[in-house]
């Protein structure tokens, strides 16, 4: 584990690169169909050319471009999700290890009963009340992640509100707020950043899990999850649709995984049991 | 122990009121419920029924109300798709997903447990190392392409297994796998860790002293208190095991609640998924409940907590 | 194979120049550099030393029960009744840990597992009797309780360990090593983690069930008082060594080695008008990295050019007493 992660930086830069250049990697636009060349095989297929390397689905739409926009699609959602989730969580995790007391009490039962029960359940609730839009999808997914950081950061809290800088703060008449902006936040946000990459995988899985069920991504937008589903019915006779889509899923997912591993065990081993 | 009962029947019963306070609260954020419980073919007159029953153009707390007097009496909402009231449908579906979660859980004990324990005893070792692959490649996966990837090898490819439907037992097989992946991965690195842990500790030295033979050591010393943190993390897998139950039923085409689930997305069936949605959450308290004195079985110390 | 080393004079334990080393990614640590006494029936000898000078690992190395790769015993002998336990086999160390060596560990809070109750820990020592049904095993635990002097041992057989108090728990285990009534009886520091009230109580009792067997007793501690109270004898261990042994009489009355010395004078007494405690100086060296001569050189008071050129060898200060310091003889 102490060796660089050399195959996830290049997944992860690989997938990257696809989200910032997709519009100029492939002479093609993930939503232009060419009816009459769908259902092409990728290239190294006998039925297939080298005009569409990984093939055709069912609307004749390159699957190659799609996959590229659909990095760009899951990057998108992924960040903004973090960053709500994340946030909301790392908010709360503050407010609740450091005042402590009813409020703590009241947050960590909430904790406690989110993360017994799926959260995906009230992201398709979500989904169907607010229709399908990224939004939506923003405030599915940060609704699985808020607790997972939320109990964290509250443990790192509670441990750092009894250091002497926090008595000094005190000491010098700051209020709470402005000692958990200054003081607490700053501290934590290593563990954040760890738990940010920890949390990267759930997120694409979760994306795709949605966007297969219908209740994430809306058509034409290309998002894995949704060409994995898209390719379901035509499993036996056209095996690309969904098998490489899905292959893009499980490759980033578990890049992203062991980077995550790898920067815990660097910044904060201490996050080992999670 | 019966103080740690009532807890624990009390917290759940929390968690009851929780989720049924978010589904009535999502439901009424768009300003317009009716519209959401009725079929769109529904007339004016139906309409205003439907308001007036549920006192919808009354306030808030009121209609709070109506709604869980209405859901502890079992009446959760009339099916748009299957008009039938939506608990009817829930429970003529629950039994064939309750023949397919014990399958996965069965499974998962039965692979995880050996392989966590000789991953512990031979650490770094063949099987270590490879149920450490096996692990890490489980939890990366998705649910639901695995289960399609499965259905391509051995349906499409192979013919050995069938890929849709319940059945004999062929049809359980590739939902099984697909179900249990994850339990596996999570149960097996737990154990394994656990195990690690427990090797080092004095009681297993004082075992040794007292001149144990090795297997049982193992087998009886470390294994049942191994098992403790997957017990008590067990709340957490239950809600993955819900999750996954929808994924994969949806991929095999699987007639339980987890399609079902899917099915209400779909058809844009509001009044079946929050049904569900609760009914879910009955079956989550339950299957704590009971994992909860399982756990207090297991490990006497929780009894007192 | 099984042929008998003839051993000292009434001993039932010899351990011969003893050495555990253990293999850490880097270094060597000696932590039992040539270690070598005799255990005799019916005494209690008192290892003493502080802590991290080897006590332990010595006591682990005589029942091979050293933790994992990363140790090794790697030279000595340890007889029991004439044969070498170095030299067993796997399942022949098993049939006599439990039996012939019994050993009681520190904390009595970890000792135990907590999953189980008291009476099956206990269970899992006794042998059944096979002439009556369900092998009398209840009866026999029951009976072990008792003579640990465990109050209303009929309760605690259905008890589990979070339910005892630290000295129920210490005399259970007391219980378990007692019960197929040992030669050899390794207690490792078994009061250190009880009460100061409770401590004085479970001497007695080790002492009490000790009378009338022949068993040995190897008593490893680092409080002199205890020492005083149990031991027949004692040796002290520094760094890996064996520095001074004897009666504990003659020890206490004239202790010959700096390190016992010191050790001897720490001990606050009532009657020592002195405004401070009296220390040791310094720290014992690395178990990595030791010394070519005295070990002890460093903090002793009275270190010569001698004591860092070559290790001392021993030398007798009175019967049965014997020394390493080069200061026993004239230079």
């Amino acid at each position: 584990m102490r060796k660089l992660p050399w195959i996830s930086f290049l997944v992860i830069g690989a997938m990257v690169f696809a989200a910032l250049f997709a519009p100029w990697l492939t002479p093609y636009t993930p939503i232009e169909q060419s009816l009459p060349e769908k259902l092409l095989p990728p290239f190294w297929e006998a039925k297939g050319s080298t005009k569409y390397l990984l093939g055709t689905d069912i609307f004749g739409r390159d699957i190659l471009t799609r996959l590229l926009h659909g990095a760009q699609v899951s990057l998108i959602v992924t960040g903004l999700s973090l960053l709500v989730g994340g946030g909301v969580g790392l908010a709360i995790g503050i407010v609740s290890g450091y005042i402590g007391g009813r409020v703590d009490a009241f947050l960590m039962r909430l904790v406690d009963a989110a993360f017994t029960f799926p959260s995906i359940l009230f992201a398709l609730l979500l989904a169907m009340t607010m229709g399908q839009g990224l939004g939506t999808l923003v405030a599915a997914i940060g609704l699985l992640l808020w607790a997972g950081f939320a109990r964290v950061i509250r443990g790192e809290v509670l441990a750092l509100k009894e250091r002497d800088f926090i008595a000094l703060a005190k000491v010098h008449g700051c209020s709470e707020t402005r000692i958990m902006i200054t003081h607490i936040l700053p501290n934590v946000m290593n563990t954040f950043m760890v738990l940010v990459t920890l949390n990267v995988g759930i997120v694409i899985v979760a994306e795709a899990s949605l966007s297969f069920l219908g209740a994430g991504v809306p058509p034409p937008t290309p998002s894995w999850g949704l060409m994995v589903a898209e390719g379901r019915g035509k499993i036996s006779s056209a095996w690309w649709l969904s098998l490489i889509p899905g292959i893009a899923i499980t490759l980033v997912v578990l890049a992203f995984n062991l980077f995550g591993d790898w920067l815990r065990d660097r910044l904060d081993p201490k996050l080992r049991q999670l | 122990m019966h103080r740690y009962i009532v807890k624990r029947l009390f917290q759940g019963v929390m968690l009851l009121i929780m989720v049924t306070t978010i589904v009535f609260v999502v439901g009424r954020l768009t300003g317009n419920p009716v519209d959401l419980i009725l079929p769109e073919e529904a007339s004016e007159q139906e309409r205003q029924d439907m308001i007036e029953t549920l006192g919808l153009d009354g306030p808030m707390h009121e209609q709070f109300f109506v709604f869980v007097a209405n859901a502890v009496q079992g009446d959760l909402g009339w099916s748009i798709r299957y008009r039938q009231p939506a608990t009817d449908v829930f429970f003529s579906r629950l039994p064939n997903t309750l023949m397919l979660l014990p399958a996965a859980m069965i499974l998962a004990v039965v692979m995880a447990i050996p392989l966590g324990i000789i991953s512990a005893l031979r650490r770094g070792g063949a099987t270590d190392r490879i149920s450490g692959t096996i692990a890490v490649l489980g939890i990366a996966t998705p649910n639901f392409w695995l289960g399609i990837l499965l259905i391509y090898i051995f349906s499409v490819q192979l013919g050995w297994l069938p890929s849709a439907r319940m059945g004999d037992w062929t049809h359980y097989v590739l939902p099984t796998v697909t179900l249990g992946t994850f339990l596996v991965a999570g149960f097996m690195r737990l154990i394994r860790s656990s195990m690690l842990e427990i090797l080092e500790s004095e009681f297993v030295k004082l075992a040794r002293i007292k001149g144990l033979s090795e297997t049982r050591v193992i087998w009886k010393h470390c294994l049942r208190n191994a098992l403790i943190p997957v017990l008590s993390l067990w709340g957490v897998f239950m809600g993955g095991l819900v999750t996954g139950a929808i994924v994969t039923e949806t991929v095999f085409a699987w007639p339980g609640i987890g399609r079902l689930t899917y099915e209400a997305v779909l058809f844009r069936d509001y009044p079946l998924l929050q049904a569900v949605i609760i009914m879910d959450a009955v079956l989550i308290v339950f299957i704590n409940l009971v994992v909860d004195i399982l756990y207090a079985y297991v490990d006497p110390r929780i009894r007192y907590t | 194979m099984s042929e008998l080393i003839p051993m000292s004079h009434d001993a039932v334990l010899e351990v011969r120049d003893l050495h555990t080393h253990f293999f850490p990614r880097r270094g060597t640590v000696k932590a039992v550099d040539g270690v070598s006494f005799s255990l005799r029936r019916g005494e209690v000898l008192g290892l003493v030393g502080e802590s991290g000078c080897g006590k332990s690992v010595t006591a682990l190395s005589l029942l091979r029960l050293l933790p994992g790769e990363a140790a090794r015993t790697i030279q000595g002998q340890v007889l029991l009744n004439g044969e070498d336990l170095l030299r067993k086999s796997k399942s022949q160390m098993r049939q006599i840990r439990g039996r012939k060596i019994a050993m009681i560990l520190q904390d009595p809070q970890t000792s135990l597992n907590p999953v189980f109750t008291i009476g099956n820990q206990l269970s899992e020592v006794m042998t059944k009797d096979p002439s009556v049904p369900g092998g009398g095993v209840l009866q026999q635990v029951i009976e072990a309780l008792r003579k640990v002097k465990l109050a209303a041992p009929e309760q605690r057989v259905g008890q589990y360990p979070h339910e005892l108090s630290g000295g129920m728990k210490q005399r259970v285990v007391g219980a378990m090593a007692m019960s197929r009534a040992p030669e050899v009886l390794i207690a490792d520091e078994p009061t250190t983690a009880l009460d100061v009230t409770i401590q004085l109580q479970y001497l007695k009792l080790l002492k009490e069930l000790q009378a009338n067997t022949e068993m040995a007793i190897l008593f490893i501690t680092h409080d002199f008082g205890v020492v005083a109270r149990m031991c027949d004898r004692i040796a002290v261990m520094y760094a890996g060594r064996i520095v001074e042994t004897g009666p504990v009489r003659a020890v206490f009355d004239n202790p010959s080695h700096p390190y016992t010395q010191a050790l001897i004078a720490s001990v606050p007494k009532m009657s020592n008008t002195e405004a401070r405690l009296h220390t040791i100086e310094g720290q014992p060296p690395a178990l990595s990295d030791l010394p070519e001569g005295c070990r002890f050189e460093e903090r002793c008071p009275y270190a010569e050019e001698r004591c860092r050129a070559a290790y001392p060898a021993s030398f007798d200060v009175g019967t049965e007493h014997t020394a390493s310091c080069w200061r026993l003889v004239p230079e």
